[in-house]
């Protein structure tokens, strides 16, 4: 099922009203409990708003007067709702509690995929294509307008921020990248002409990052197909490809484990022609 | 009286790039300010989910957001269809911000809205850099 299609689960740590507050260490125990294994969590006490009810089914943890909850589960205008006394229980049996509610709601499993994908800053971007005509993975798309935008973020290979290194205007963010501009820092002229150094860099390395992919890889192929040693033909393949690798800073997995020449050539080809037609639409 | 802004504390759960102490500390206070506030693990995995949370806390008014770049947050929520107003929201970096600097934000009921607003053009320049000649002081009242 598409990530934007699952409805994940609303916990609420509720301390207002009838409820009791619990203790700060247990309090803050599950928070940490509950955020390392992916959930979200809502604090609610009395002081300060929080933001109003969607139609995902909820589960109110608390410390209930009585030690009961003050309402009983069921639903309120249609959004599933429960409730669950967290009082002095360890913090891993409080994720397992919201893990086994989780399950019987059907709500969205939280942390199944490192969430590693671009994000396009509009106010930069200049809607040249480059990264669509880059990637080989459908990323990218463009919306009704010709507006690029990413379309497939799961797609992504994780910790490759290539395609922000081919943007000439350093519009491409990875939130999670090391260091900015492409994590997002602010974007200063010495960036630009670093990003723009770093294009040409690929150029010496063959003008066609592509070619240069195929021509390895092809090599590398014979080499294996004489020697039939493939320890020796995937050292010879790996230490070809560390060169490109790092001047995109392009994952070593990520280069190993590209799809045969043929295949790259092909998804190449369309990237670059779903690019082209949608500059053509621009004009 | 207008509402204090809404908080929201990001976990950055699934890498290492902001300093666990800081997350630790900063959601250690928060956990006992005694004020509501909103915890996700992720907010990265919000926005490819585009998931309904991150538009109730776009449309619900003034909203104060620990997390990481400014830049990088607005986009994020841009990306998820729930764009964060312009002027109504500040963003509090873990990644280069201490604990402390954070907390005081966070726990401050006056809003300092500091997202990006396009690429730096004249208008962003410092006050004395961007003000026409005529109007600075030197101009206005020449020395005799």
């Amino acid at each position: 099922m598409p990530l934007t299609d699952q409805s994940p689960l609303r916990i609420v740590l509720y301390e207002g009203g009838d409820a009791q507050p619990l203790p700060a260490d247990e309090r803050f125990a599950a928070l940490t409990a509950l955020l390392d294994k992916g959930f979200a969590v809502t604090r609610l006490a009395n002081q300060g708003a929080v933001a109003p009810a969607d139609p995902s089914p909820i589960l109110i943890l608390g410390h209930f007067a009585g030690g009961h909850p003050s309402e009983p589960s069921g639903s309120r205008e249609g959004v599933p709702i429960r409730f669950q006394n967290v009082a002095a229980l360890d913090p891993n049996r409080i994720v397992e509690l919201v893990e086994a509610a989780r399950l019987e709601t059907h709500a969205a499993k939280p942390g199944e995929w490192k969430p590693w994908f671009p994000v396009i800053d509009y106010d930069r971007c200049t809607n040249c294509m480059q990264c669509l005509s880059f990637c080989l993975f459908g990323v990218y798309g463009v919306d009704a307008q010709q507006k690029i935008e990413v379309q497939s973020a799961e797609s992504c290979k994780t910790n490759c921020p290539a395609c922000s290194r081919v943007c000439p205007e350093a519009a491409i963010v990875f939130p999670k990248y090391k260091s900015g501009p492409i994590n997002g820092d602010v974007v200063s002229d010495a960036d630009l002409a670093r990003e723009k150094m770093k294009i040409d860099i690929s150029a010496l390395l063959g003008g066609d990052i592509y070619s240069l992919l195929r021509d390895r890889s092809e090599k590398a192929r014979s080499r294996f197909s004489k020697e039939r040693d493939s320890n020796k033909a995937l050292q010879e393949r790996q230490k070809c490809l560390a060169k490109l690798a790092q001047a995109a800073e392009i994952p070593p997995e990520v280069l190993m484990a590209l799809p045969s020449p043929e295949e790259i050539q092909r998804r190449a080809k369309e990237a670059k022609a779903k690019a082209q037609a949608a500059l053509a639409r621009q004009t | 009286m207008t509402a204090p802004p809404r908080i929201l504390y990001c976990h950055c759960a699934y890498a290492q790039i902001v300093p666990g102490e800081v997350k630790a500390a900063v959601l250690r206070k928060l956990s006992d300010s005694g004020v509501s506030f909103e915890a996700v693990a992720d907010l990265c995995e919000l926005s490819a989910r585009h998931d309904n949370s991150l538009k109730r806390l776009a449309q619900g008014g003034a909203v104060k957001i620990a997390a990481c770049y400014p830049r990088a947050v607005k986009w994020l929520f841009t990306a998820a269809h729930a764009p964060l107003p312009p002027k109504g929201a500040e963003v509090l970096n873990m990644r280069v911000q201490s604990a402390e600097e954070i907390i005081a934000a966070l726990l401050n009921p006056q809003l300092s809205p500091n997202l990006p607003a396009g690429k730096p053009n004249a208008a962003d320049a410092p006050v004395a850099l961007a003000r026409p000649l005529a109007e600075t002081p030197e101009a206005v009242a020449p020395t005799t």
